[in-house]
């Protein structure tokens, strides 16, 4: 579903992403981990083209990213994509945060596009909440529009960038459920997260990542076991420590 | 101090020198109100031309900014007085040189606000926007622009209240805005301090009853308390 093939991404002189090689399966969940500024949201952000790329390729869904004639809005449609900051429209209520791109992106008449939407909350768990604006929602409820908001355009990825980083603790299991359902629905998944309870129940596989290489990567049970590398060992001591 | 001049020549310092309806051409309303929207529409353009990615876009603009800010609109409003008849033969009315030199001088200012307006959208919408396919176009027009105009109107509102202070400087080309009009009864009836108390009074109330509009128009444009 998605590859990485010999990928190399500088910014400037910084050389963030350094020959990544990676494969990603239709229905998978990968957990991608890793210290601060070690290139995780550049990462992702090279699969819908946020980010581009100087050498390797990389394909999603069958297409070539590095392909010139690439259709990036289709690109786009296909991977959702939810931010550490939510980025909800704070001028929209959450229908319109949620309708926007399916009406002027896909062309969906509006009453279908609200329709969609009205599942959509439903299936977040906050379908009272559509005529609400974003700064009347907690940071739970709004994390989870945004990720109805991605869900809309009926992506077959799901990119997830540190989801709930910014969340008071009271307020992560209710994202990281909402996420946990959907990958019980087969949806192919990328999850930037330090939350490992998560990467323990839910990842298929666990990509540590130091200073814009892939370190190691394995399997949930393994890699918690017995990390191979001693970069990934004392990451996660500190981070299972708290 | 007798205010009789005033009620005597209401309907001139009104009608003629405020709002424009007379034999003079004039009118510090009919001068500003076209001014401010016409250059906030240029404006809008050079704002936008000063983000682009082209140098060949955005350096003309930030030349024309620096330009028209770095001179005094008297010497803009003189020029086109000036060098109009001079280059084309013809001498353009009072009325349309003071526009033309308003809106092309102010543009220069509202460039500017809607440039800081648009960069004050943070990037992470435009981020979202754009993972969710909009084109640039697009998120423009439903993300970041209603976003850019709510956090410009302040400094929209204090531009036109100096706009329409401004527009007593086209009197040097003869244009009878309320300034001038005042000039013009005075000059008559000898009555400075009545009639200069007077306009000032009805200069003060525009502004101040404007900017205490602002913020029940920001809330309009924004139903969200944020
Ligand atoms: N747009 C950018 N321009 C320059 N440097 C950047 C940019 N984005 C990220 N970086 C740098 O690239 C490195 C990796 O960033 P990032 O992918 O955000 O790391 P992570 O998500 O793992 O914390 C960091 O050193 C960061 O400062
Ligand atoms: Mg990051």
């Amino acid at each position: 579903m998605i590859e990485f093939r010999k990928v190399n991404k500088w910014f400037g002189s910084l050389h963030v992403l350094e020959d990544i090689d990676l494969t990603i399966e239709a229905g998978k969940v990968v957990v991608v981990c890793g210290p601060s500024g070690s290139g995780k949201s550049t990462l992702i952000r090279c699969i819908n083209r946020l980010e581009t790329i100087q050498s390797g390729d990389i394909i999603v869904d069958g297409s070539s990213l590095s392909d010139a004639k690439l259709d990036t809005v289709k690109l786009r449609t296909e991977v959702g994509m939810v931010f550490q900051s939510f980025n909800l429209y704070p001028h929209m209520t959450v229908l319109r945060n949620i309708t926007l791109a399916p009406v002027k992106v896909k062309h969906v008449s509006p009453a279908e596009a609200e329709k969609i939407a009205a599942v959509l909350l439903e299936r977040v768990g906050i379908p009272d909440k559509s005529q609400a604006y974003p700064a009347n929602l907690s940071g739970g409820q709004q994390q989870r529009v945004a990720i109805a908001r991605a869900l809309a355009m009926k992506p077959k990825i799901m990119l997830f960038d540190e989801p709930t980083s910014a969340l008071d603790p009271e307020m992560i299991n209710e994202v990281l459920e909402v996420m946990t359902d959907l990958a019980r629905d087969g949806m192919t998944m990328v999850v930037v997260t330090h939350e490992m309870g998560f990467a323990r129940r839910v990842a298929h596989r666990i990509v540590f990542m130091d200073q814009g290489r892939i370190v190691e990567a394995n399997e949930p049970e393994k890699f918690f076991a017995a990390p191979e590398s001693a970069r990934a060992q004392q990451f996660l001591s500190k981070i299972l420590s708290h | 101090m007798d205010f009789q001049v005033i009620f005597n020549n209401f309907r001139f310092l009104i009608l003629q020198g405020f709002f424009g309806f007379g034999t003079f051409a004039g009118g510090t309303l009919r001068l500003a109100l076209p001014a401010i929207v016409l250059g906030f529409i240029l404006g809008t353009f050079i704002g936008l031309a000063r983000l682009a990615r082209s140098r060949w876009i955005h350096w003309p603009a930030r030349i024309y900014v620096e330009f028209f800010r770095g001179v005094p609109l008297v010497m803009v409003i003189f020029w086109f007085w000036f060098i109009i008849p001079a280059l084309t033969g013809k001498s353009l009315p009072e009325y349309a040189v003071a526009l033309t030199a308003f809106v092309i001088f102010e543009a220069a200012y509202l460039a500017e606000i809607v440039r800081a307006g648009i960069q004050s959208v943070p990037r992470g919408q435009i981020e979202a926007a754009t993972a969710t396919g909009l084109s640039r176009a697009q998120l423009m027009r439903h993300v970041v622009l209603p976003q850019a105009l709510r956090n410009m109107i302040p400094a929209l509102v204090t531009q036109f209240i100096v706009l329409l202070k401004d527009t007593s400087l086209a009197s040097i080309i003869g244009y009878v805005d309320l300034t001038k009009a005042a000039q013009i009864v005075n000059n008559r009836e000898i009555r400075p301090f009545e009639l200069y108390l007077f306009i000032a009074l009805i200069y003060w109330l525009c502004s101040y009853s404007m900017s205490r509009y602002t913020r029940r128009w920001e809330n309009r444009l924004s139903p969200s308390p944020s």
